[in-house]
């Protein structure tokens, strides 16, 4: 599966409080909760976001709170792959079990930059820059992670199995 | 193996596990709160299973937005209130019975030594507190769980943090949880469970611990827990009928490292915006004005915190121009602190006291900060925007420190106040 977009670049430590603010938790349509995707750091994502971008960013992101929200919310306003140096625990699990992709990648942070049009290779990680012309290498998803987000999330993959 | 191993093997029907394998694990308990659980009753309905694997396992808990503060989240009550009485669950806890989930969840006896408990909220991690393995997760796959009563885990590394010294007066267990996070650091312990010993944790209340283990996921861990010793067992006996499992470390624990601590001379730690990690002394940031003080929170809204914060505002007042929120994290302490005449101190100073619930600590009602506002909060996380505004500010204390900071205006050292 290879996913690509535009990329849209953040810092460390980006967490699911700035991702989608507690006050729009009451919100269930994930087209809603889409237009307040990034909302605490970046009011423009949303415009930006509506034709497919890849998320780049640092440490720890999607640190903080469960909320699937947080995943859902770029999911829906267009965020094609999440790139990180690293990832919070339970963004990371959620992000697979929705169907975002989102890929470990050491040194992307210096090697990939705002506005570069990237491609993603799920299977061999290996991410493309167009722009530059230069390849980084992401950690790879395992094969039964991949197959959860073909299927688009995890809901869908197992009624798929049923 | 450590009770975080011991506990995943169990789960596991393994006889031993160790740290990066992957197990397929039975889950003793399962809860969701309001925000997350309409998400995974949702998620259930996909799935096309009729029934919850174990109705007798399944907790819901009403406590973000209580009593509803929008239709919106009115709606949500109304999806779990439904769901619970199909699937005829005993442990629903609706508006005015109920309390910030984490709380209820220990205090009802729903968590017990030796059990793997998922909850979809990041603050799960709490439960270690008791002994258990309680980690957090989303709602999607919460889903699974009511469908499988399964999941699948990776055995984490155990970072320990062995902590010696007596505190000193109004120092707290929270100082002591923001010291260990300013050192480890916001990703620090990401993937890794986190076990806290040694004598300080020994001589802390369940109360103390809870806010110890609760701030575990501040540095990304998986879960946080403390060996359960008689204090815990006792605790737990005291509110539940069933047979418990109690779980120790064998002693020849693998652990990926160990943070030897003295908190003999500590002095009361606050987290400066915008992340919990920005730890400093309330020597540092002492003296900055404030606009609101928070006492409540699943961090530090219990019995033990408000007598704290109690005992100093007793016959004062919040200063002018302050306001202070007081929110018991359950109804029981709620009761219990209204007993005690805590309520009628918080009254005459000047506080509001408002029903349990999550509320401001997540941004979500009772108490939003405005641009440029200021607030010293007893809770877990003080990200740009946490409480209302991007460009409001906090900084994370103890009840101690937010009960002398609200009456004198300004971020104080309660040590001053005594």
């Amino acid at each position: 599966m290879i996913v690509s977009g535009k990329v849209v670049k953040y810092g460390d430590n980006v967490n699911t409080d700035v991702i989608i603010p507690g006050r729009y938790l009451v919100l269930m349509d994930p087209k809603e909760l889409a237009k307040h995707a990034m909302e605490g750091i970046d009011k423009d994502f949303a415009r930006k976001a509506r034709d497919g971008v890849v998320i780049v960013a640092g440490e720890n992101f999607g640190c903080g709170s469960s909320r699937e929200q947080a995943s859902i919310a770029l999911k829906h306003a267009g965020v094609k792959c999440v790139l990180a140096e690293s990832f919070a625990r339970i963004f990371f699990r959620n992000a697979i079990n929705i169907g975002l992709p989102a890929l470990e990648c050491k040194g992307v942070c210096k090697s990939i930059h705002e506005g570069d049009e990237v491609l993603v290779d799920l299977k061999s990680g290996e991410v493309s820059n167009r722009s530059k012309g230069s390849v980084a290498q992401a950690n790879p998803l395992p094969t039964f992670l991949i197959n959860i987000v073909e299927d688009g999330g995890l809901i869908q993959h197992l009624r798929k199995r049923r | 193996m450590n009770v975080a191993e011991k506990i995943l093997a169990k789960a596991a029907g393994r006889k031993e596990v160790s740290p990066g394998e992957i197990v397929e694990a039975k889950i003793h308990m399962a809860m969701v709160n309001d925000v997350t659980g309409p998400l995974t009753v949702k998620a259930f309905g996909e799935i096309g299973e009729a029934r919850v694997w174990d109705k007798d396992r399944v907790v819901i808990v009403i406590d973000h937005q209580v009593p509803a503060s929008s239709a919106d989240a009115a709606g949500l009550h109304a999806i779990l209130r439904e769901f619970a009485l199909k699937q005829e669950l005993k442990a629903f806890y609706d508006v005015g019975e109920s309390g910030i989930c984490h709380q209820v969840m220990v205090e009802k006896g729903h968590v017990r030594p030796g059990e793997l408990v998922v909850g979809a909220d990041s603050h799960t991690c709490t439960y270690g507190a008791v002994g258990a393995f309680g980690t957090a997760i989303g709602s999607t796959e919460m889903a699974a769980v009511f469908a499988t009563g399964e999941l699948w885990f990776k055995v984490p590394e155990t970072i320990r943090v062995d902590i010696q010294g007596d505190l000193q007066k109004l120092v707290t267990p929270k100082d002591v949880i923001l010291n260990v996070i300013g050192r480890i650091g916001a990703n620090g312990a990401t993937y890794k469970a986190v076990e806290f010993a040694g004598p300080t944790i020994e001589n802390m209340d369940i109360s103390g611990r809870m806010t110890v283990c609760n701030m575990a996921v501040e540095m990304g861990a998986k879960t946080g827990f403390i060996e359960p010793d008689d204090k815990a067992v006792a605790y737990v006996k005291a509110r539940t009928k069933e047979r418990l499992d109690i779980l120790k470390n064998d002693g020849d624990g693998d652990y990926e490292r160990t943070l030897d601590i003295d908190v003999k001379g500590l002095e009361p730690q606050l987290s400066a915006p915008f992340s919990v990690d920005n730890v400093k002394g309330v020597g540092e940031v002492a003296g900055t004005e404030i606009d609101q003080a928070f006492l409540g929170s699943c961090t530090n809204g219990r019995l033990e915190d408000l007598r704290l914060a109690g005992r100093i505002m007793r016959g004062k007042k919040v200063k002018k121009g302050v306001r202070m929120i007081v929110i018991p994290a359950s109804v029981d302490i709620y009761h219990d602190a209204a007993k005690e005449g805590l309520i009628d101190i918080f009254l005459k100073s000047g506080a509001i006291v408002c029903n349990p619930t999550c509320g401001p600590c997540f941004g979500g009602h009772m108490g939003i900060l405005a641009e440029g506002e200021v607030c010293v909060s007893s809770s877990n996380r003080n990200f740009v925007g946490r409480m209302g505004s991007p460009k409001a500010r906090i900084y994370l204390a103890s009840p101690a420190t937010v009960a002398a900071s609200a009456l004198t205006g300004k971020i104080t050292d309660p040590r001053e106040m005594a």
